[in-house]
């Protein structure tokens, strides 16, 4: 039973302090997104991409030529350090821009689904922090989803084959933590390529109530931006696909390290953040939650 | 000559929820409909209405919900939404339903909930959702999965929700729908204590009896508007009590009852029992035990007879025009 020291009429109340806990929303955001199964099926789909990869490599007798298949897969037998860098190649177009759409196309409109988006800015969340704390989750998916990438990758790439001092494709050849390194920054420049696409998401879910649509939405942006970045009329405005650097970290597998296109992909990155969290937030703060 | 209109709502900071003129349209379609909703603190208030009638969008405007086309709004003295952040913490609420994470347990769904509030003590977190669940009788299912509850137990759950902080007000909208009978009496004294320790109860309902048992104060909603408002005594006062009889001579308690200066009428048709007579007792004109001297005198065999007191449902089908579901 409730404590008998319940103010009768006692009015107003005193406001309980702010507690120090503003961040337990994040935590507990984080705990149910990474505790989810689905994520971690996603997550295991994106650590199988390498295994898949380089099970392939090993398992064909026949060498490739140079230049044949994906990038960087005809140096995987010589160096399992490859492994890596040939699957995010693979899984940046496709594969992680959807696991991306299904994570931020969830987050307003998955609560909204269920019903949960009302108790929690009745609790109050404050329909601001709820966004942030939202679009936290997705960013941090993004970087998990490409570390595990780069860790599956290391893993199997050492296992399956050789592993030594890489050549890049300058021709310097590099140590092989040194090469762990560069294969971090390309986990972070990866991740940092999906952060416009979480805050598109992000904005997308805001619109609707129906999780599964937000997130086909987000795909569909995602395919439509790459085939946009193909159609040669249309150059004027690839510099501007949020895009469009997505594959252009092989500028940092050369020596001396080239940080130009990250810093350019940064920067865009950044502008799709502030025009579609200025999107999300003035559709946001003003909906009526009617699910 | 200027006539003093006497003060009829109680000065504002005695009020729980007060609003004005509150309308809310959806395009064309007027769901709220200018509504001046008075609440006093420390009353349970029953928010009766038949479905669709507007309880719901009204809440969600008090909730902050969804934004009034116009109209004001104060809870607990202060305007809403303007002061949202500072009402909510004080406010618990049951929306529309439960809702809650079906992969989660009932325990992790409250403790989920309660990190949205940033007043809420990460400390006491635990023993607060074990005390909410043990308020409510889930104890034994905290650690089951919400996709493995009944729609009572998730009914449940979503008062635990309302309760995880002291709260000056509750707003439970619908509170016992999907509960059994025995779910509903336990919802009901639930309500009553906590109204004992001082909350302030609004309950929204379309089940009469359900408000008639637990609230002091009533206002019926139809078709967006109020259609009327006050302590449930002064509801009633506007019915008149009658008299029942049942008896197998019922023309001649008829007779004897016309006599007597009454108008009595058969029972209804729906009624299952087709031996009763029902008579408006007007004023104090007639005394019961006179009435049953007379009928006993006039040969009329009396099985049973009783004073209803006025029912708050004729008099709430006749202000809405629409039948309640009394029956639970």
């Amino acid at each position: 039973m409730s404590s008998s020291d319940v103010r009768r009429g006692a009015r107003p109340s005193v406001m309980p302090k702010r507690s120090s806990s503003g961040w337990s929303l994040l935590g507990s955001e984080i705990s149910v997104l990474f505790r989810r199964r689905r994520t971690c099926a996603m997550l295991a789909a994106v650590a199988l991409i390498p295994i898949l990869l380089a099970v392939a490599v090993r398992l064909s007798s026949e060498a490739l030529a140079p230049g044949e298949g994906p990038p960087f897969l005809d140096r995987v037998t010589q160096n399992g350090l490859f492994v890596g860098f040939t699957a995010m190649v693979v899984a940046i177009p496709l594969f992680l821009p959807l696991t991306i759409g299904v994570v931020a196309g969830d987050t307003i409109a998955g609560e909204a689904g269920l019903g949960t988006l009302r108790y929690l800015l009745v609790a109050p969340a404050g329909r601001v922090r709820l966004l942030l704390v939202k679009y936290a989750g997705a960013a941090l998916f993004c970087l998990v989803a490409t570390l595990t990438l780069t860790v599956s990758g290391a893993i199997i790439g050492a296992v399956l084959f050789p592993v030594g001092p890489v050549t890049l494709l300058s021709g310097d050849t590099i140590s092989v933590s040194e090469s762990l390194a560069r294969s971090l920054l390309v986990a972070s420049y990866v991740t940092v390529s999906l952060l416009g696409l979480s805050m598109i998401g992000l904005f997308i879910s805001t619109l609707t109530d129906v999780p599964v649509g937000a997130m086909a939405a987000t795909i569909v942006v995602s395919v439509v931006a790459q085939i946009l970045d193909v159609i040669p009329q249309l150059s004027w405005l690839h510099p501007w696909l949020f895009s469009h650097y997505w594959l252009g970290f092989a500028d940092l597998l050369r020596q001396p390290l080239d940080l130009g296109s990250f810093g350019q992909n940064a920067i865009l990155q950044l502008c799709y953040l502030a025009i579609f969290g200025a999107l999300a937030y003035s559709r946001f703060v003003t909906k009526d939650i009617l699910s | 000559m200027t006539s003093v209109t006497p003060e009829l709502t109680p000065p504002a900071q005695s009020l729980a929820i007060e609003s004005r003129s509150l309308t809310k349209r959806f395009g064309r379609q007027t769901a709220v409909n200018g509504i001046d909703l008075t609440v006093p603190r420390g009353s349970v208030f029953g928010f009766l209405g038949p479905n669709g009638s507007g309880k719901t969008t009204t809440i969600r405007m008090l909730l902050a919900l969804s934004q009034a086309t116009s109209g004001t709004i104060t809870v607990l003295g202060q305007s809403m939404p303007a002061g949202l952040h500072e009402v909510l913490p004080r406010v618990g609420a049951l929306v529309e339903g439960p809702a809650f994470y079906p992969f989660l347990s009932g325990a992790a769904n409250l403790r989920r909930l309660d990190t949205a509030d940033r007043h809420a003590p990460g400390q006491t977190r635990r023993a607060r959702v074990h005390l909410a669940l043990e308020r409510v009788g889930l104890t034994h299912a905290a650690d089951k999965k919400v996709q493995a509850y009944s729609l009572g137990m998730k009914q449940r759950l979503g008062i635990a929700n309302a309760l995880l902080l002291p709260r000056e007000l509750l707003i439970l909208d619908e509170p016992t729908n999907g509960l059994d009978p025995q779910g509903t009496r336990e919802v009901r004294s639930l309500v009553r204590s906590l109204a004992a320790e001082g909350t302030t109860v609004f309950v929204s309902s379309h089940l009469l009896a359900e408000v008639e048992q637990m609230c002091t104060h009533a206002a019926v909603m139809s078709a967006g508007s109020i259609v009327a408002q006050g302590t449930l005594a002064a509801l009633r006062a506007v019915g008149e009590a009658r008299i029942r009889v049942r008896t197998p001579d019922t023309a001649g308690a008829l007779r004897v009852l016309t006599h007597l200066g009454l108008e009595p009428t058969r029972a209804p048709l729906d009624d299952p029992d087709p031996n009763v007579v029902v008579a408006p007792l007007v004023g104090d004109s007639w005394l019961p035990e006179a009435i049953v001297t007379a009928l006993v005198a006039g040969g009329v065999r009396i099985r049973g007879f009783a004073i209803e007191d006025p029912s708050l449902e004729e008099r709430f089908v006749a202000l809405t025009g629409e039948g309640f579901d009394v029956v639970q």
